[in-house]
């Protein structure tokens, strides 16, 4: 049984947090899950404004606090004065989840310069601009967390998502150097790489697909949001102070 | 409040240093300790301070107190 000391220090209470594509997937699971640890939750959404306040209901239904925020995270000038507005607004802000995404997927031989660019902007670029929003901030505060999601096939590659796992290893490149730039002011970044995780970004797979990957994963199931919430939580909580510029696999032992 | 005076307060405030040490000829990063993250923090609380935008080529040729007095001033349109 963990001690109450060790649960205590996951608590989060009076922190304020941004969660990017918090409408759906794991970053819904995230903003739940870090609301629910008694931070403010900001749910930053795109364009499904119904599902960001589902995440919100479901927000309340954990006994937490937040507020959906509209913006795209690829556009840097929108991005930019929300996250600013926002920081006014509370004053500070204590974690910064850069977790909207988005794939499309093809073969690098036909692959769409659009559909390079697109993948490139929201999930790199955008990572960049929610770093950038938030870091003379938390250098002033002398503390911060950030955390911004990868994925496995940053590290393992994969046929067909050469765009998205490009994005998402330049993701782990920025992830090291902000946490070098940022270390001196007790600010810690650092990357999870989730695995295969249930979510409408994975329910394209057939099932002749899935049982493939399952085949792969030693702990033979796929992760949930959760799996990847959980390890989120730990990052952002007192429990990671001394974790900087690292790269946490939630991917059941697809990659080692 | 002078500019010099805030300028200097804000030195104070970000480089954690003494008012005495914040003579006009003393240079940020040998005789009051800074890093390169101090001076990117010391020129963004300036930015917001002042509301003059400072480009990194302009900040290369700040590097004692004298020198951002200066800088700021020209900024805003006053004769050093």
């Amino acid at each position: 049984m963990p001690s109450r000391e060790r649960v205590e220090k996951m608590n989060l209470k009076g922190k304020v947090a941004l969660i990017t594509g918090g409408s759906r997937g794991i970053g819904r699971a995230v903003s739940i899950r870090l609301a629910g640890e008694g931070a403010f939750v900001f749910v930053n959404y795109a364009r499904n404004e119904e599902a960001a306040r589902e995440t919100l209901r479901l927000i309340g239904e954990a006994g937490g606090e937040g507020q959906i925020v509209r913006f795209d995270v690829a556009d840097t000038k929108a991005a930019t004065e929300a996250i600013a507005g926002l920081i006014r607004e509370k004053g500070r802000i204590d974690i910064l989840v850069n977790n909207a995404g988005e794939s499309r997927d093809g073969l690098l031989v036909r692959m769409k310069e659009q559909d390079w660019d697109r993948v490139i902007d929201t999930n790199l670029k955008g990572t960049f601009n929610g770093c950038r929003a938030v870091s003379y901030a938390m250098m002033k505060q002398r503390s911060g967390r950030i955390i911004n999601v990868s994925s496995v096939v940053a590290q393992s590659g994969n046929a067909g998502q050469a765009n998205y796992s490009a994005s998402k290893a330049g993701i782990i490149g920025l992830t090291k150097s902000l946490a070098r730039e940022l270390a001196p002011r007790g600010i810690c970044v650092n990357a999870v790489a989730p695995g295969l995780i249930t979510t409408d970004m994975t329910s394209a797979m057939t099932e002749e697909q899935r049982e493939k990957v399952l085949e792969e994963i030693p702990l033979s199931r796929l992760g949930t949001p959760d799996d990847v919430a959980g390890v989120v939580l730990f990052l952002a909580s007192d429990e990671a102070g001394y974790i900087t510029g690292q790269v946490i696999g939630v991917n059941g032992g697809l990659y080692m | 409040m002078s500019i010099e005076e805030k300028v200097i307060e804000i030195i104070v405030e970000q480089l954690d240093v003494t008012r005495e040490e914040c003579v006009p000829e003393a240079s940020f990063i040998e005789d009051l300790g800074a890093d390169s993250l101090d001076l990117v923090e010391l020129i963004m609380a300036m930015e917001e301070n002042f509301g003059v935008e400072i480009a990194d080529e302009e900040l290369q040729k700040i590097r004692t107190i004298q020198d951002a007095i200066n800088f700021i001033k020209k900024k805003k349109g006053l004769a050093s």
